[in-house]
């Protein structure tokens, strides 16, 4: 998936989708598959990006090697009774609803009755929520807390908390279905896993002991612990619709039409050694190099071998990921020093240069202007998509600028002016292409899904007659009634004064 | 009572071995998705650590006393020259000081898990009636201390190592061996032979688990399943 900030406007759609599709259950009400952040700010949960703090993603050992910051395998293991690098519920949230009723039942006063929030988990009033996951919306509090955003680092920050020089970007996240994910190396149970046909992450509900270790593992903090069923949870990228072809529910309800899905051929054998790269800052190019030419007739040759279906392969040529990852380098992976290889990348975002421009403050940089006079300082994109390397992210920048000033030429002045293409290395056919997928987007360029070929892994001639006439989910009973061994019925709600299954109505 | 004597602890055990062996297997096979350790950690830290850490030690280290100090045969001490008296002195001390580390963290526990509200509204019957449960199996088997220090001579250990050993020999006169030891003694072995028959019904049942946890040791960091 590829997420272009450039376009985000932060109205939070894909959040709430996903909440309504995903997350709207017992246990898992604090926890969001999705949430967008702004940016500088600390985040959902508090400062999920301060790894010295929560001990997520890997390290690489002087020998080269890598292991979980948390630990290796023994101090996992040993850190089963309690985990010292877990988020408390308050670093989230503390889940809540509110007493509706009350706004109806109030005897009658001076003032208008409020709704007081009331905690999902113990059903009393809250005095105050405390965080949220877009808590620090559109800079919502202050600097000082703000401020310990880790991407500042190397940033004078100090300069960007007065007024005029302040900065925000939005940050949509979700599970980043990493290549080389460190909760399913966590997991000492074994109940994390990578799917081998589309490479999505997922949690084995019936093999999750509720050993914790994901969750302190995960550097993006994007795998949940559900405290109601006593299981991880993360986000499934919507499996079921991929499957189908369709792209998950975050990707088509975005008004933005910041989302793209599409194939990525990579060499598995390479993973390794690409994660365990010595310098944080070659990450970025060594996770390129995992990538493989869907173009190149060896590769097809191999990947056809392999059983990869025809299919697949038509989708990784026109995958919008590849073209925004690999061909025109428009788009990161976020914090690849993790070392994760995570899947999830974004392209960075232009931010306002009319009013420094027109005041003769710009740099100019032939007829574009100099990236390095953005609003948003370029250390800190990088800090959050290349571990510092400026110099990708200012190209990235410095294309999208010339898309813009090639199409403006063509457009306004009905002239083609191509010095200015040459001056970022592309094509006039490559920016054309570049304006179709980004500008455009439509939604077949910005999806690009291959229904998955079941008939591969499952003979659905036995399947035939043999589901779909029962009750419940069609292939077993479906009865959610508590069992001998304390499963709990389905569908508790704390809501106050909402019946519970089996209990009368309260007049 | 020479009756209920012969039936607690000749055939019950057999009962509630059957019933912990059965229900792990069945509650494995159909309700896998109950199988958890179901840790309140993500709701309220506390003193988690101290008192979580300092239960599961001791009760391990108590759970393994027994196995070792209850099963291995006269024989193998006699051979190893270790004394009866020695033998209850060992077993005295290790279990008093495991005893003591298990009472110590199950007591912050206990206050954790009823005095904060999050913890409270998750906690289940089952898990009062476990907490209960060991709190009052602990506590005798830490009494029992007492009672054997009023004989060193190892004769009273004896008998309850006859006994388990006839058990799980299956011997017929296994409560024979035990019918005049203290009554602190067969409350004890009481509480602790249903333990194991609650053991499936509870959240017990991660015991299993965090025993199979070590082939993680043996494992590929990543794993990759076909769908």
């Amino acid at each position: 998936m590829v997420l272009n900030l450039d376009k985000c406007i932060g109205c939070h759609t894909c959040s709430v989708t996903c909440k309504n599709v995903w997350t709207s259950r017992d246990g898992v009400e604090y926890a969001w598959f999705n949430n967008v952040e702004t940016k500088p700010g600390i985040g959902y949960p508090k400062e999920w990006e301060n790894q010295a703090k929560w001990k997520g993603g890997w390290i690489r050992d002087a020998d080269g090697k890598l292991r979980p910051r948390q630990g290796g395998k023994l101090q996992i293991l040993g850190n089963l009774f309690a985990n010292p690098n877990l988020p408390q519920i308050d670093d989230y949230y503390e889940p809540f609803t509110y007493d509706y009723e009350r706004l109806q039942n109030a005897p009658l006063s001076q003032t208008p009755p409020t709704a007081r929030p009331v905690s999902a988990i113990t059903g009393k009033k809250m005095d105050k929520i405390e965080w949220g996951p877009n808590w620090e919306d559109d800079l919502g509090g202050e600097f000082a807390s703000r401020g310990r955003d880790p991407l500042f680092e190397n940033v004078q920050k100090e300069m960007y908390a007065t007024f005029e020089n302040t900065f925000m970007m939005y940050l949509p996240r979700l599970c980043e279905h990493c290549l080389n994910p460190t909760c399913v190396a966590s997991c000492p149970s074994g109940s994390v896993y990578k799917r081998e046909d589309d490479g999505i992450v997922l949690v084995d509900q019936d093999k999750c002991r509720g050993w914790r270790m994901c969750i302190s593992g995960c550097p993006y903090k994007k795998i949940y612990y559900n405290w109601k069923s006593g299981k991880a949870e993360k986000c499934t990228f919507c499996f079921p619709r991929l499957e189908a072809g369709q792209p998950t529910v975050c990707s088509e309800t975005c008004v933005g039409r910041i989302r793209y899905l599409g194939v990525m051929l990579y060499d598995a054998d390479r993973i390794a050694e690409a994660a365990a790269t010595p310098r944080a800052g070659d990450l970025y190019q060594s996770q390129l190099n995992v990538f493989l030419d869907p173009h190149d007739p060896a590769v097809l040759d191999a990947a056809l071998q392999q059983g990869i279906p025809q299919s697949w392969l038509e989708a990784a040529r026109r995958s919008p990921v590849y073209k925004m990852a690999v061909e025109w380098k428009v788009a990161f992976p976020l914090h690849p020093e993790y070392r994760t290889l995570p899947m999830v990348w974004y392209v960075p975002p232009l931010s306002p240069i009319q009013s420094a421009a027109q005041a003769g403050h710009m740099g100019m940089n032939g007829i574009l202007p100099d990236v390095a006079s953005l609003r948003i300082p370029l250390r800190y994109l990088a800090n959050l998509l290349t571990a510092g390397d400026e110099l990708p992210v200012a190209r990235a920048l410095e294309r999208m600028l010339a898309m813009r000033a090639y199409k403006r030429s063509q457009t306004v002045h009905d002239a083609v002016d191509e010095s200015v293409l040459a001056q970022v290395g592309m094509t006039a056919a490559q920016v054309e292409d570049m304006y179709q997928t980004m500008a455009i987007a439509n939604y077949e360029d910005r999806f690009v899904v291959p229904s998955s070929h079941k008939e591969m892994v499952e003979d659905s001639f036995n399947e035939k007659g043999a589901c779909g006439f029962t009750f419940g989910n069609g292939c077993s009973g479906g009865v959610s009634s508590p069992t001998l061994f304390g499963r709990r019925p389905q569908g508790l709600s704390r809501a106050p004064g909402m019946a519970k299954p089996g209990e009368k109505e309260t007049p | 009572m020479p009756f209920l004597h012969a039936f607690l602890f000749g055939i019950y055990p057999y009962i509630a071995a059957t019933i912990f062996l059965l229900g792990s297997l069945f509650r494995f096979e159909r309700e896998q998705y109950t199988w958890k350790s179901d840790s309140s950690q993500l709701l309220y830290h506390g003193r988690i650590r101290a008192g979580s850490i300092l239960f599961h030690v001791g009760i391990l280290g108590l759970f393994l006393g027994h196995f070792v100090g209850l099963l291995t045969p006269v024989a193998v001490w006699d051979t190893l020259g270790v004394s009866h008296g020695l033998k209850q002195m060992i077993a005295m001390v290790a279990g008093g000081v495991m005893g003591a580390l298990c009472l110590t963290g199950l007591l912050i526990l206990l206050q954790r898990r009823l005095s904060e509200a999050r913890v409270a509204a998750v906690t289940t019957g089952g898990d009062k009636l476990l907490l209960a449960w060991l709190l009052v199996t602990l506590l005798l088997g830490l009494s029992t201390i007492a009672v054997s220090s009023g004989h060193l001579d190892g004769h009273v250990m004896l008998q309850l190592m006859s006994w388990a050993q006839h058990l799980v020999t299956f011997r017929g006169d296994a409560a024979g061996c035990i019918a005049d030891v203290p009554m602190i003694f067969k409350a004890h072995l009481f509480m602790g032979i249903t333990l194991f028959l609650i053991f499936p019904f509870t959240r017990l049942v991660h015991v299993w688990s965090g025993l199979a946890s070590v082939t993680y040791l043996g494992r590929t960091w990543q794993l990759v399943r076909p769908r």
